[in-house]
């Protein structure tokens, strides 16, 4: 009975609490990022679709060793190797990729192929649109992969998001 | 024609009108409400379909319309389809005794058919007003059970009885609360009702004289629309939508349109038996020192005020659900039985005892 009467008295204020909460959230207004009209925030480490680095010089640094395909888990890559000649230099090593497929439909962006590279050619960036509208298409050949790939609806944030974990509520 | 059946003609059109634009409203809260939860948890809610997201409603009772109408094999098929548009029908035909203005509109049409027309701001002004709002609201309650029950599914059945548990319970702090305000007006007529709050250059509002009656009546009509935190015929996580499990498409449509005009069905009852209806203190006074030409677009201003007021205690509605968790069932049954029918109860004698001692003071006995 005691335990019924304070509860009587203290649920009101709790409900009144409540509310209060709610009521400020509401005043200090939405935090929603309106994609498409305006840039997508990312962090730092994000993890997005893959792409193929170069050297400073232009070359490859793709040297065909299926370290990567090797290492992912859900054996999405496929890589073919050629041999470099004198005329037809792609990468400082004997060997460049010829064909190096990623089918982004299986890839899980688990980011396991870009450690397991020994020349750190392959890395995951931000952009996180994929989407197609054929299923071959998002088979991205290194053609697609090699492009510089900034697209202007990403936004790198420079803050980690474990660093300042509550940035977002103090706006 | 004679005199009577244009009346009626006039009265059905008058009916037709307001039950459409009774369901115009409701997509318009349809929107509001999504859009106030969103804001209350810091997203926009929808704003891609038109400006604003304005037409998101439309584009959903198209959904709901285009979808395909299926009936499952196990149901009783009658029951099932008369249930969605039974919560509906009874939801809407609450509004027939709400008064939305003061001033009956009399339309001078005797040169042209011998008589002049009356628009009433009601459908109906019966002497049991009051008593047609509690039964009627509470036949909304039906529909429910009815097609939980018709489903033949357990969970549509749980929520059926869940709800008809619920319903019967917080019917009686409700009926007591009222009982407190017709004890102290006098009258169970809703027009005169809010005739009665307009005392006092419109400060008589009931809510200020009858302040417990006013918190029972509003959070047993909560329960009683279903509406959160009381929203246990529904319940998504445990009865994966109660009475509503087994429908789709244009019934299930139904079915939300009947649990919203339920709710704003409570709003305007709230504001009608509590909030002065379409008065707002100094209003009267004020309209009476304009000139006549003002005068006569009173009950455009008495319709705008119903209206706003009505609207506010709907957001009020929204922002409790954006706030209050869930309630378990027997903290339900327990917060009825325990608290508010004991209180309403108490409030109620009080109200009765309150009247007779000042009745005895004036000498009026
Ligand atoms: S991110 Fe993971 S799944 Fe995707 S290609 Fe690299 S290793 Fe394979
Ligand atoms: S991306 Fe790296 S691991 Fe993969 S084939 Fe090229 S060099 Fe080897």
């Amino acid at each position: 009975m005691l335990n019924e009467v304070k509860e009587a008295i203290t649920a009101p204020l709790e409900v009144a609490k409540a509310m209060g909460i709610t009521l400020k959230q509401f005043l200090r207004g939405p935090v929603t990022n309106q994609f498409p009209d305006e840039p997508a925030q990312v962090y730092p480490r994000f993890r997005g679709r893959h792409a193929l680095k170069r050297y400073e010089n232009g070359l490859e640094r793709c040297i065909g060793c299926a370290l990567c395909a090797a290492a992912c888990p859900t054996e999405c890559i496929y890589v073919e190797a050629a041999e470099n000649t004198d005329e037809d230099r792609r990468s400082p090593g004997e060997r460049y990729a010829k064909i190096y497929d990623i089918n982004m439909l299986r890839c899980i962006f688990c980011g396991y192929c870009a450690e397991a590279c020994p020349t750190e050619a392959v890395v995951l960036e931000h952009d996180f649109t994929l989407a197609e509208y054929d299923r071959w298409d998002a088979v991205y050949s290194k053609e697609q992969l090699l492009e510089p790939n900034n697209p202007e609806y990403l936004v790198v944030r420079d803050d980690e998001v474990f660093v300042k974990a509550d940035t977002w509520s103090s706006k | 024609m004679s005199q009577e059946i244009v009346q009626l003609l006039v009265d059905i059109v008058k009916l037709i009108i307001i039950a459409s634009v009774i369901m115009g409203i409701f997509t318009f809260i349809l929107l509001v409400e999504r859009k106030l939860i969103g804001r209350f948890t810091r997203r926009y809610g929808p704003n891609r379909v038109g400006p604003f997201g304005l037409l998101q409603s439309i584009a959903d009772a198209v959904k709901m319309m285009l979808k395909e109408e299926m009936v499952p094999g196990h149901v009783d098929k009658v029951i099932y389809v008369m249930a969605p548009g039974m919560a509906l029908m009874t939801a809407l035909s609450v509004f027939a005794v709400i008064p939305f203005a003061r001033d009956t509109v009399v339309l001078p049409l005797e040169s042209l058919i011998g008589f002049s027309v009356y628009l009433t701001p009601w459908v109906a002004d019966i002497n049991v007003g009051v008593l047609y709002l509690l039964a009627v609201g509470s036949l909304g309650s039906y529909g429910i059970i009815l097609g939980g029950w018709s489903s033949n599914n357990k969970y549509s059945l749980l929520g059926a009885l869940r709800t008809s548990a619920q319903m019967l319970s917080y019917e009686l702090p409700l009926g007591v609360a009222v009982l407190s305000v017709v004890v102290m007006t006098g009258t169970l007529r809703v027009t005169e009702i809010v005739e009665w709050q307009t005392q006092f250059a419109g400060l008589a509002w009931i809510v200020f004289l009858q302040p417990v009656a006013f918190l029972i009546f509003f959070i047993s009509a909560l329960a009683e629309a279903g509406r959160a935190p009381f929203d246990l015929p529904e319940t998504e996580n445990e009865l994966i939508g109660g009475f509503m499990t087994e429908y789709g498409a244009l019934k299930f449509g139904l079915f939300q349109a009947a649990e919203f005009v339920h709710a704003m069905m409570f709003c305007t009852i709230t504001v009608t038996v509590f909030l002065g209806g379409w008065n707002m203190p100094f209003l009267n006074e004020i309209l009476n020192i304009m000139p006549t030409p003002i005068q006569a677009l009173a009950p455009v201003l008495h319709l705008g005020i119903f209206i706003g007021k009505s609207l506010a205690v709907y957001c009020s509605l929204i922002w409790i659900r954006a706030s209050v968790p869930r309630m378990r069932f027997d903290q339900l049954m327990a917060f009825c039985w325990k608290w508010l029918l004991p209180i309403a109860l108490l409030n109620l004698f009080a109200t009765v005892m309150g009247l007779a001692i000042t009745a005895e003071l004036l000498g009026l006995w």
